[in-house]
């Protein structure tokens, strides 16, 4: 929101409400007649979608557990009675293990547009930070929900990543078994993990709460990464990013039903259709896919490092390819936002997103013959796109001529589009 | 103009999430399946005889009824499935989670499943507080063959037969870069019924020279967990016999045991279809809709 509120309540209610409670006002300034850059394209329609993946999280999350039993000799069963006899109950299992998978899809393209267009650059340090502790909080989320339907990667998954933190001198064990609740996965891990699984969703919605208010204090980026300088730049709110928002959540809503309704099961593992036995070991643990590219770089490191042994150094390197995300807005030196006029980090950048994926797909592979020094140097490059090319790019590149406004950037580029003015006649894909 | 690649970038980006996405069901359990053929490739001896991954050869893929967004189960298939169940494997294979009652899907009704359900005995707790042998009712469930899994290890060389209720989607062998990506275009949902088809159709090979084979274990290239198991073949051609006139082969049993498994582990599978088909529907019409909208909202706005 920006500048005075507009807002006037028509009813004798409304102004009654206003002069108590004024919520109304607050989403009617948010909401409504909050000035946008008339410019944003539809990659900035993920903050609006993962909204919705939240809601959709929650509220099968909470019908779920009216059905499950966090018991290690009910849960499995409890999940399959919820597929087999809870009315619709498959409906709401899929939407919620799917659900997963596509609010990790919709966070990390969210992730990705803010990367290229350099949102987290001045005045937006504390938005993108924010949106860390988000990513952190659902990727904790998501690594416990996976070990509720106690299949034999739910239990193998939650023993190889608590094992993880017996790697930290001295107090690593004591972590571990704190996690667990005991020296291996039962019971109590269950019933631990079933708890904060509940818990961590409403600490993820405070923190959206939290997102989206220094999102309005601030303002959105937009692809020339210009700040809005006139009235003219901007669109209100309603009805532009209402119904492009719209538009966009539908179309992410069919790919997400298409999951559901047709492959339900592709985006899971198939053992995890065998009840947790933690006498048999399968012969690959694998995380969610999610995690992969993690689980890459936590292999990839298969030497020593003076005192730092292998173990630990894979853990460290784990966490820090996370920890790394909170000081971007500072890493990155270079005084443009938007990689669109940052020829070089707009190259990087795609060289990044490339290996981000290679890393996952390595993350699924054993660690064995060409794979890991494929993951090292693909480990190499992910830091080296954060703790070298951010700084340096930023002193030595230099960046196309940045249009004086949105206004016009956005004229400039109607005008050497179609040829055609403003408007109706325009290609459909220009006007995205 | 840079609209459109934006769009692109999008569509590209989202193409490559799904595609890390497919690799956590891509890689199974067991080690990648393109290795073990290049294995092959090389022609050495060693390799051919001692494969280090598995299954040795992939599933053959199958035609089922059940498969893509308009598939249903064929009842009659399933009914055979069923009799084999009962006839052959529920000799060894308990399916604990399949109720009597959910066999109306099968095309029964109420006083078949009674009846069926009756043919079982199941030990129950009577009024007096003694447990005794009972007929089975529409409520209860496939009993297990065995009293506990310790006596399922006993009976059977240390390992106890998995149980069926989940066994066609607890068992999926890694599709291998490209064709997990072009699974997700073509819908493919069936390595389950594939697998356990090849499964059951791949016993009479003869091992390459040189291969060791376990004693007590019986050669078979499509195991996904090492080059023989423990179960020797099943099923032989004429031993179930059929009363709707279908093939009495093994391969006609092979696929009416796998369609029945599939629908033990996914009794929703129909229904699930049926709803997505409207679901989809009505989000690709509202979609048009909305998008119709935001045009002509858009329409003034140069953007």
């Amino acid at each position: 929101m920006s500048g005075p509120s507009t807002y006037h309540p028509k009813s004798a209610l409304g102004r009654w409400f206003d002069a108590r409670m004024p919520l109304p006002r607050l989403v009617y300034d948010n909401f409504v007649t909050d000035p946008i850059p008339r410019n944003l394209n539809y990659m900035y329609t993920f903050g609006g979608i993962l909204s919705i993946m939240l809601v959709v999280q929650l509220l099968t999350g909470i019908v779920l557990a009216m059905h499950y039993a966090s018991d290690t000799t009910l849960a499995f069963v409890s999940v399959e009675k919820i597929m087999r006899d809870v009315n619709s109950g498959w409906m709401l299992r899929y939407m919620h293990a799917n659900g997963a998978s596509f609010f990790f899809i919709a966070v990390y393209l969210h992730i990705a547009r803010g990367l290229y267009y350099g949102s987290y650059k001045a005045p937006r340090e504390l938005l993108w930070i924010l949106g860390c502790i988000i990513y952190l909080l659902m990727m904790a989320t998501g690594f416990m929900g996976y070990v509720l339907p106690w299949g034999q990667m739910s239990g193998w998954g939650a023993t190889v990543i608590t094992g993880f933190f017996t790697a930290i001198p001295l107090v690593g064990t004591w972590i571990q078994e704190l996690l667990l609740g005991g020296f291996s996965v039962d019971n109590p891990t269950l019933n631990r993990f079933f708890s904060l699984h509940y818990l961590l969703p409403f600490m993820i919605a405070g923190v959206v709460v939290l997102h989206i208010w220094a999102l309005h204090v601030v303002g959105q980026t937009n692809p020339t990464g210009i700040e809005v300088k006139h009235k003219t730049d901007t669109v209100a709110f309603t009805p532009y990013a209402t119904v492009k928002d719209g538009f966009a959540m539908v179309v992410f809503l069919a790919v997400f039903a298409y999951f559901i309704f047709y492959m339900p099961n592709y985006l899971g593992h198939p053992d995890n259709y065998t009840q947790f036995d933690s006498l048999k070991t399968p012969a690959h643990i694998v995380p969610e896919w999610y995690f992969l590219p993690f689980y890459a770089i936590l292999r990839a490191i298969t030497f020593n490092i003076g005192p730092i042994d292998s173990k630990l150094g894979g853990v460290l390197a784990m966490f820090a390819a996370i920890a790394v995300l909170f000081f971007v807005p500072w890493l990155d030196t270079s005084k443009v936002r938007s990689a669109n006029y940052r020829p070089w980090y707009k190259f990087f950048f795609w060289l990044f997103v490339v290996n981000s994926i290679f890393l996952g797909w390595l993350g699924s592979k054993p660690a064995e013959g060409w794979y890991i020094p494929a993951m090292q140097v693909s480990t190499l490059y992910y830091f080296a796109f954060f703790l070298l090319i951010m700084p340096l790019l930023g002193l030595i590149e230099t960046p196309k001529k940045l249009p004086n406004s949105i206004t016009e950037a956005v004229l400039e580029k109607n005008k050497g589009g179609s040829g055609h003015p403003v408007g109706a006649a325009a290609e459909p894909q220009t006007k995205g | 103009m840079t609209m459109k690649k934006f769009l692109h970038g999008v569509a590209a980006l989202v193409i490559m999430s799904a595609s890390v996405a497919t690799l956590a069901w891509a890689q199974d359990a067991k080690p990648a399946a393109p290795a073990g053929e290049a294995a092959h490739a090389e022609g050495e001896a060693n390799h051919a005889a001692e494969p280090a991954h598995f299954p040795i050869l992939h599933p053959k893929e199958q035609t089922w009824s059940f498969a893509g967004p308009f598939g249903a189960y064929d009842k009659g298939q399933l009914q055979r499935g069923l009799k084999i169940y009962k006839e052959v494997c529920s000799a060894c294979h308990s399916m604990d989670l399949v109720a009597f009652r959910t066999l109306e899907d099968l095309g029964y009704n109420e006083a078949q499943v009674k009846a069926f359900a009756a043919e079982y005995t199941i030990p129950k707790m009577g009024d007096d507080g003694e447990m005794a042998d009972q007929p089975g009712l529409p409520s209860d469930h496939f009993p297990s063959p065995f009293p506990n899994v310790l006596a399922a290890a006993a009976a059977n060389g240390g390992a106890a037969p998995p149980d069926f209720s989940l066994i066609a989607k607890a068992r999926g062998v890694t599709r291998g870069f490209p064709q997990f990506v072009i699974d997700i275009f073509t819908g493919y949902a069936e390595s389950g019924p594939d697998y356990i088809y090849s499964l059951l159709t791949g016993y009479n090979e003869t091992p390459p020279e040189g291969m060791e084979i376990a004693e007590g274990t019986h050669y078979n290239p499509y195991f996904i967990n090492g080059k023989s198991l423990a179960m020797a073949q099943p099923i032989t051609d004429g031993q179930v016999t059929y009363e709707d006139g279908s093939p009495e082969t093994v391969d006609q049993y092979a696929h009416d045991v796998s369609a029945f498994l599939m629908w033990a582990a996914e009794p929703h599978m129909e229904d699930r279809k049926k709803i997505g088909f409207r679901v989809m529907a009505f989000l690709l019409l509202f979609g048009a809709m909305v998008y119709l909208v935001k045009r002509k909202v858009w329409s003034g706005i140069a953007h």
